[in-house]
């Protein structure tokens, strides 16, 4: 019963986070709704009025022969781009003509082959495939081609474009302008300078250029980390170290925000997969619902999570007497942790927010400058017990008033988007109505007014005397500072309170998907290492006993391949042949029951292997040597 | 009638035609027989400053009815009016000809055919075999002419005639002769921006007529610019305001295209005070003092074309107290993941480091290296003047885990960004033998843009250390190397 209906809910799920993920899109093309806009307005206008002077562009479209060239300045995260790509496609299909294509590097070899993609794509959007193409596009142009709507070409991927055909299809194009208006779109993942390196000045002045750039990959993985991990509605977790794995490949390996997404979507299903009481990993009333029926197996396993366990140990002996035999005790047990855990992550979320819109102005930011890094330091551990919250702390205890007032009212504004947390937002306000209403007391400064005596001192008086006044002065506070220091011990209280780690919540394993080792093998894969893993430990993959062998021996029971790379690992850059066949010959006649006659053509057949692995490669340097390819040789 | 071989080729091959000299008077010889008065004066008003060639160009064809000189070669620079030129001839005096842009020329197929389409009709082009040779070319023209003579020459323009040189090498000798070929009056235009010396195959051929299209001056820049004035505006304020543009800009470029963009560009923000009463059209002082800063930041930005006229006038909308221009700043910003900046830094280390230097820099503990001939004496000339070198991909992972702080696992991702690097242009591929087993790559960024990225990525002061070492070691000049350096690019963006 358990495993059908996570299925379920894991389909489920990972159907709402791909609808999560397109708001990541949506502001992706919020850049291009100006573009989008830009077309539209240049259509309406060379309606209306061609040959006036009102913009340059038009100007340019009736004397000069311009193109229209939009830059998208994207980032290098090249999985992103189809997507972000598409969508645009769509967009201004939708809106602005029906004639956008978009053409491949790979695609265009040269002009030839670059103008029949663009003019096979066009005739396939005019829905004409009975008419045999024709090969230049002014041939279009004679056919009732629809005259005021422009051809809009999006290159993909503008550096991988060979300069010579970017520049001579733009010259072609360039010529028809007057016929058939065109539109260029780049998309450029370097800077937009790579324009001027690709296109000539005598080509790039027939374009009219605008440059858009994208959101930074950064900006899209926050907005992507606040619909779906920093959310209370979304009940799957992600546990700290899964977080910075993903985020690890994010931002070390590709930057893109699709891969991200689409590793969170593998950690769901892999959840959903590997812990069966993931089936209370769901809304609210569902997850009760489902407590109240849970099968006697499941009710063993939740007394086997060890945050239950940790629970048990902090009952009374009546209780965990209980909770341990009577199953129906446990299942209301139960519920009410999970209503407990449902609470938690309603005042986490909101609270977390408010922490960091206080300490993300801090100078040097002790708690990290993106609250993804506040929460994954909140979520692993007690977060006031690290010393970057003591000096964050510290911090904001010298705060100036009307920092301090703009920063709750931040709070403040974050609390009652919420909706709950009514008493703390209370009090917020409280606080912020007293700051505000505090007159500035100029004689409780705390400046020390006494008359000053100039005497002989020496130094022992003199440090006496100074650290009387540090004393005097740490004791006297003005009010403004009382206050103060009431408001950063409200925020601490509220740092107690609500943002305790997750991992010590009782059965946070429902919810939280911690297995960062699995998640990081799949994801981060090295082809390399596992090649290496196979041919050096044959019984990892095989699994067959009589291949487990002490560390350092070559046992002649293992596949031929893996004797053969064993022994080339103690060879140098350069490998003879003959002593490798030797070598082979001398492992192999360790094992008695073996036909002496193929282990020649076995051995060749292992070494051609090798080759296609990629390990060795003939050479001309040496007769009847083969040259390493892998590092070990030098 | 007669054939063009029977021509006096000799003196004509050197002789280049001087207008000026061979017409003084433009409007008074703009009256060529043959052709219909009103239509050449109307052409005349339509190409200013260009009267003279216009008249030698229409007194070298001729009469419609006559045979003309059988090639021309037109040249001059960018911009100077050459196509424009001939075919507002070729258009407002309704001659048969056919304009062909040779680029679109992929083969010469493609040339035939718009030729023959033009002349004889769709259906007689159709008559092309799929691969057409220039024989075949020569026969339906022929064929077609048979049908119907010409009764007025036929011109074929062939625009940027250099891409010509490309194709078939006996199909300009033989473009250059076709009127003696087809036995037909046709005559060959070449339009080019490079000289006919550049052209000439060495098995020589027919010499056309040169004919040079001279630059425009100050003064005829002037003219013609003021012609697109604004409607709202006298005539004379568009004119002064093109004279104030060319003060600024008439030094750094006389591309007429160019300064066409530039005037439409400024024109509205010399416009501002006169739409806000703060001045009057005749206070030219007044408005070239408004003007003249922008135009001074224009000279930066807009010659490289990278912001859109709307852009533009947006840009200076916001800039009125910023001076540092958002634009230019993105130039030097590329965003890059955190080991993709290694690794582009390690390909930089290892194509303008000696290999041998490796062991020196990378290794904590190497061993000693005698001082006075640890580089040889060639490698002591800088290596940023020769060029990036060429590294296999295991040079650069070993430096790449030299380089990196942390211990990296050799992922896919790793290697998948080296060929999105080489897709990006930062780095290139090179050598085609060995692509598998052992690629080879050179580092194609600047000294500027890796210390630009060092900048951001090393929070470790060993990196920085090492790049400096190297490059001190490498090239004891930087200094003036990089004044070169930004010399060069200077003159690469002109």
């Amino acid at each position: 019963m358990g495993n059908c209906s996570n299925e379920h809910r894991g389909t489920s799920f990972s159907a709402s986070a791909a609808s999560l993920s397109n708001p990541l899109i949506c502001s992706s093309i919020n850049t291009f709704f100006f573009l989008d806009k830009y077309i539209f307005s240049q259509k309406s206008c060379d309606g209306k009025n061609i040959g006036t002077y009102s913009t340059a562009s038009l100007l340019a479209l009736s004397i000069i022969d311009l193109c229209e060239t939009f830059y998208c300045h994207l980032g290098v995260n090249v999985p992103d781009h189809a997507m972000t790509f598409r969508s645009l496609c769509n967009l201004l299909q939708d809106s602005v003509t029906p004639f956008v294509v978009s053409v491949h590097a790979k695609e265009c070899a040269g002009v030839y082959f670059c103008i029949s993609t663009l003019t096979i794509r066009i005739i396939g959007l005019l829905q004409k495939s009975t008419q045999v193409f024709p090969q230049r596009t002014e041939s279009l142009t004679n056919s009732d081609f629809p005259q005021s709507l422009p051809v809009v070409v999006i290159f993909k991927d503008f550096e991988a474009f060979n300069s010579q055909v970017l520049q001579d299809f733009i010259l072609i194009c360039s010529r028809y302008t007057q016929e058939l208006p065109f539109i260029f779109i780049f998309g450029i993942a370097t800077s937009p300078s790579a324009i001027q390196h690709r296109l000539p000045h005598s080509v790039s002045s027939l374009l009219c250029i605008e440059v858009f750039h994208s959101l930074s990959c950064t900006q899209h993985l926050a907005s992507v980390f606040d619909k779906l991990i920093l959310n209370s509605q979304f009940p799957f977790k992600l546990s700290s170290r899964v977080i910075q794995v993903l985020v690890g490949i994010f931002l070390y390996h590709d930057f893109s925000v699709q891969n991200f997404v689409k590793g969170l979507q593998f950690s769901m299903l892999e959840h959903f997969k590997s812990q069966p009481l993931s089936m209370l990993c769901c809304q609210k009333q569902e997850a009760l619902l489902s407590a109240k029926t849970l099968s006697k197996k499941n009710v063993e396993r939740i007394r086997h999570l060890p945050s239950f366990m940790r629970y048990v140990e902090t009952q009374e002996p009546q209780e965990q007497v209980r909770l341990l035999t009577n199953d129906e005790h446990v299942k209301e047990v139960c519920q009410k942790l999970l209503k407990n855990l449902h609470k938690y992550h309603k005042n986490y979320y909101p609270i977390l927010q408010c922490l960091h819109s206080l300490t993300s102005s801090l100078p040097k930011f002790p708690l990290g400058k993106h609250i993804r890094e506040l929460h994954v330091s909140c979520i692993e551990k007690n977060l006031w017990e690290t010393e970057e919250y003591d000096s964050a702390l510290q911090l904001l205890r010298i705060l100036a008033k009307d920092e301090l007032v703009a920063a709750l009212r931040k709070c403040a504004e974050i609390l009652k988007s919420t909706k709950i947390l009514q008493n703390v937002l209370q009090q917020l306000e409280d606080f912020i109505g007293r700051l505000e209403a505090l007159e500035e007391d100029s004689s409780g400064n705390g400046i020390i007014s006494g008359k000053m005596e100039y005497q002989k001192t020496d130094l022992f008086q003199l440090q006496k005397t100074l650290l009387e006044k540090e004393s005097r002065r740490t004791k006297r506070m003005n009010p403004f500072e009382v206050l103060r220091s009431q408001v950063i011990e409200f925020i601490d209280s509220l740092v107690r309170e609500y943002l305790t780690p997750a991992e010590l919540q009782p059965l946070n394993e429902v919810c939280y998907y911690s297995s960062s080792g699995v998640l990081r093998q799949r994801l981060n894969v090295t082809p390399r290492t596992s090649i290496q893993a196979a041919l050096s430990h044959p019984f990892y993959y095989l699994q067959n006993e009589s291949l487990k062998t002490d560390a350092g021996t070559i046992s002649s029971a293992a596949p031929d391949l893996c004797i053969v790379y064993k022994l080339h690992l103690e060879c140098g850059r350069l490998i003879n042949l003959y002593d490798w066949l030797e070598a082979f010959l001398t492992v192999m006649s360790a094992a008695e029951d073996q036909d002496t006659n193929s282990e020649d053509a076995r051995f060749i057949q292992a070494v051609s292997e090798m080759e296609f692995l990629g390990f060795i490669k003939s050479t001309k340097q040496k007769t009847d040597h083969v040259a390493r390819l892998t590092w070990g040789g030098c | 009638m007669f054939s063009s071989s029977s021509l006096p080729i000799q003196p004509l091959c050197i002789r280049i035609i001087q207008p000026s000299n061979l017409i003084k008077r433009m409007s008074v010889t703009l009256q060529c027989p043959g052709y219909p008065e009103d239509t050449l004066r109307s052409l005349a008003e339509r190409l200013p400053c260009r009267e003279t060639q216009l008249a030698t160009l229409l007194a070298l064809m001729g009469q419609p009815d006559q045979y003309s000189y059988p090639s021309v070669f037109i040249y001059g620079h960018r911009a100077t009016g050459k196509s424009h030129v001939v075919l507002s001839i070729m258009k407002d005096l309704e001659l048969p000809h056919a304009s062909v842009d040779c680029v679109e020329c992929v083969s010469s197929g493609l040339l035939f055919h718009q030729v023959l389409s033009a002349f004889f009709g769709p259906d007689a082009a159709a008559l092309l075999p799929r691969c057409p040779s220039l024989s075949d070319f020569v026969r339906l023209y022929k064929q077609m002419s048979s049908n119907s003579p010409a009764t007025q020459t036929r011109y074929i323009i062939l625009d940027r005639a250099e891409r010509m040189r490309d194709m078939d090498f006996s199909l300009l000798p033989a473009l250059l002769r076709l009127q003696e070929l087809v036995n037909d009056n046709v005559t060959v235009i070449l339009l080019s921006e490079i000289v006919w010396e550049k052209f000439r195959p060495n098995t020589g051929c027919f010499e056309p007529l040169l004919f040079h299209f001279p630059d425009y001056s100050k003064a005829e820049l002037v003219q013609i610019l003021s012609w697109d004035h604004h409607p709202s505006y006298t005539p004379e304020l568009y004119a002064s305001y093109i004279n104030i543009l060319l003060g600024v800009f008439f030094s750094v470029c006389r591309d007429l295209r160019e300064l066409r963009h530039l005037a439409v560009l400024n024109f509205s923000k010399f416009c501002e005070p006169l739409e806000k009463g703060e001045a009057k059209e005749s206070d030219i002082h007044k408005l070239w003092k408004n003007i003249e800063p922008h135009l001074q930041r224009a000279m930066q930005t807009v010659y490289l074309r990278e912001v859109s006229s709307v852009q533009w006038e947006q840009q200076q909308m916001d800039e009125k107290e910023a001076t540092t221009l958002r634009v230019l700043s993105a130039h030097a910003h590329i965003e890059l993941p955190y080991y993709s900046k290694f690794l582009l830094i390690a390909a930089y280390l290892a194509s303008f480091n000696p290999a041998r230097t490796d062991r020196r820099f990378f290794l904590k503990s190497h061993g000693k290296i005698r001082k006075t001939n640890f580089l040889k004496k060639h490698e002591k000339t800088s290596n940023h003047l020769l060029g990036p070198k060429p590294f296999p991909l295991d040079r650069l992972m070993a430096i790449f885990y030299s380089v990196v702080d942390s211990r990296v696992a050799p992922t896919a991702s790793v290697f998948s960004q080296i060929s999105s690097l080489v897709t990006l242009q930062l780095l290139s591929q090179v050598g085609h033998d060995d692509q598998l087993d052992s690629p080879k790559y050179k580092c194609s960024v600047s000294l500027d843009f890796i210390l630009a990225i060092s900048r951001c990525v090393c929070v470790c002061v060993r990196l920085l250390d090492l790049l400096a070492l190297s490059l001190v070691i490498q090239s004891q000049v930087v200094r003036q190397e990089r004044s070169l350096f930004t010399a060069v690019s200077n003159l690469h963006l002109l």
